[in-house]
């Protein structure tokens, strides 16, 4: 039988500020969005005095005095570092893995002859914690979705101690659907939730026991696979690559609304920018390139503005100059005067591999590539983002996020790495 | 379409570009070994590898001074008389891991600072220590 586990680091940003801060540990720590919006994680001490996740940064003010709760923003040089060594970890012990996002990873594991997988899960769940320092749940099952519907089990129950194998122990699997409710499983967005409910359907179980031809109309194939998994049929397999990209994105909201041209315009090309490193990091080139900028709809009663533009390349590049001029273009034909503006985003589409891209009959061919933007990604590399740029936009820009409790780049600068007292 | 631009100069086509070989080949070829890299000489496991910076003098008798740079491998079980870094009192310390008569302890490396036995929770081993760095040329 096909084996998965989903192994899924416990709150996962939580851990990561507590590793190198021991006093942290026990005590109740919130993560923030990014500008420290709202709440993106929580440790477990946190989630017991109710913050809610997403919840404002300015509804739990009081709570946060009240319980000396330790408010972190998010850092994600930090939480980028840790998860690569989890994902090393738990990639040497699999015989397969698949990173599924920063915290998540799955295991094949159908080809790992154990004794006893459970065993071999809590062996695994120890080294994580031992090698590096953050602690994991996992859930085994025939199914990616079953795997996923194991490990939320196994986090929460105390008897699991953090493994649940729903192969070797099959006889789990009715009980495991019926503890879970339709919205929490995999792929079941609130949408859908809200449309089962209605009819009735309120757990796993239910939802696995519906009618094929009901689902396959009400939710299409895409539900109608996520209903077989739940089965045990095995629909979605391991993805070892994932598949590229098909667009990139780069956006912020703003620290504060801003009028100034100046200022937006500058934020929007070192968008440009990191947009143009991300597809060239990823071998791609954009073949077309949109900008949205828009107020803030929170501010009800400030004028509501969005505007946005795109423009296509005639030949595809990653090249900060072609995508820069074009963002510029758009931004002058979009700017609009008198609006207080949040958020602006530089959206590169129709990527494809670089060196693929089809050449037209009637196409200019262009300069040789003269490599400027390979030794400026170099240097960025080497010294750190932002050391070499184009002289598109302003260093220091209000633009910039809000992050008032960022914890230090423990891991990945060397200003940074943590003291240890001699004392 | 960003790029009306100038009218084609040349139209390259991919040749085959493979370097061709001339000259006498070098009487070293056979015997490059590669270069010696500094991190797979300190750095066996990666992803259980962490640096920090010690500060203080109370591990002076094993050579690591105030400013030294520590390398961890949190992937290593600690044995009596390693050198660790332990959490006290919430903060990470150097200390050198002592077991005596089945008790375990922490001590220092020098003697204007104690001994402390280990209790029950109190304390825990964050990481193993296995190279002490230090700069002796600042420029």
């Amino acid at each position: 039988m096909a084996t998965f586990a989903l192994v899924d680091c416990n709150n996962f940003y939580a851990s990561c500020e507590r590793l190198f801060r021991p006093r942290l540990r026990g005590r109740p720590v919130v993560v923030l969005s990014n500008n420290d919006g709202c709440v993106i994680a929580r440790s477990n001490e946190a989630k017991a005095l109710g913050v809610g996740m997403g919840a404002p940064m300015f509804k739990i003010r009081k709570l946060v005095e009240e319980h000396d709760i330790t408010v972190c923003s998010s850092n994600y040089a930090l939480y980028g570092d840790i998860s690569e060594r989890v994902m090393s970890v738990l990639g040497s012990s699999a015989p397969a893995h698949e990173v599924y996002s920063i915290d998540e990873c799955f295991l094949d594991l159908d080809r790992l002859g154990v004794p006893d997988l459970t065993d071999w899960c809590r062996d695994l769940r120890e080294q994580t914690l031992q090698w590096t320092g953050i602690p994991v749940s996992v859930g085994v099952g025939p199914t990616k979705t079953l795997s996923k519907l194991a490990n939320r089990l196994a986090k929460k129950s105390a008897k699991a101690g953090g493994v649940l194998d729903l192969v070797h122990h099959p006889q789990w699997i009715d009980a495991a659907l019926r503890k879970t409710p339709v919205g929490d499983v995999w792929g079941v967005g609130r949408r859908w939730t809200v449309m089962l409910e209605e009819r009735g359907i309120h757990t796993a179980h239910d939802f696995a026991n519906a009618p094929d031809g009901w689902v396959r109309q009400r939710m299409g194939v895409v539900g109608l696979r996520t209903v077989h998994e739940l089965r045990g049929l095995v629909c979605h397999a391991l993805e070892d690559q994932p598949p590229p990209k098909q667009t990139t994105c780069c956006s912020r909201t703003f620290g504060t609304a801003i009028f100034d041209r100046g200022q937006v315009h500058d934020a929007v090309m070192s968008f440009a920018e990191r947009a143009a490193e991300k597809v060239r990091n990823a071998g791609q080139v954009a073949g077309a390139v949109q900008l949205f900028i828009r107020t803030d709809p929170f501010a009800q009663e400030a004028p509501q503005k969005s505007v946005s533009g795109s423009a296509t390349f005639h030949r595809p590049t990653s090249d900060t100059r072609d995508i820069g001029a074009a963002v510029m273009r758009i931004f002058e034909r979009i700017w609009r005067d008198g609006f207080g503006w949040r958020k602006a985003g530089v959206l590169l589409l129709d990527l494809g591999a670089s060196g693929q891209a089809p050449v037209s009959l009637f196409d200019i061919i262009d300069a040789p590539d003269d490599g400027l933007m390979r030794a400026m990604d170099q240097i960025n590399t080497r010294y750190g983002r932002g050391t070499a740029r184009l002289g598109l936009a302003q260093k220091d820009g209000e633009w910039h996020m809000r992050r008032e409790n960022l914890s230090p780049s423990f891991t990945t600068r060397w200003g940074d790495i943590p003291s240890a007292k001699m004392g | 379409m960003l790029r009306f631009a100038d009218p084609p100069l040349k139209l390259e086509l991919p040749l085959f570009s493979a370097q061709v070989p001339a000259g006498f080949p070098s009487p070293a070829d056979d015997h490059i070994e590669g270069k010696l890299d500094l991190n797979e000489h300190l750095v066996r496991r990666p992803a259980a590898t962490f640096f920090v910076r010690a500060s203080g003098e109370s591990m002076r008798g094993v050579g690591i001074f105030d400013g030294d740079l520590l390398i961890i491998d949190r992937g290593v079980t600690p044995k009596p008389d390693d050198i660790v870094i332990a959490i006290l009192q919430g903060d990470l310390t150097v200390k050198r891991l002592k077991k005596v008569e089945g008790q375990w302890h922490l001590a220092a490396e020098n003697s204007d600072y104690p001994t402390l036995p280990m209790g029950e929770g109190d304390c825990e081993i964050w990481g193993v220590v296995t190279h002490s760095i230090r700069r002796h040329c600042g420029r």
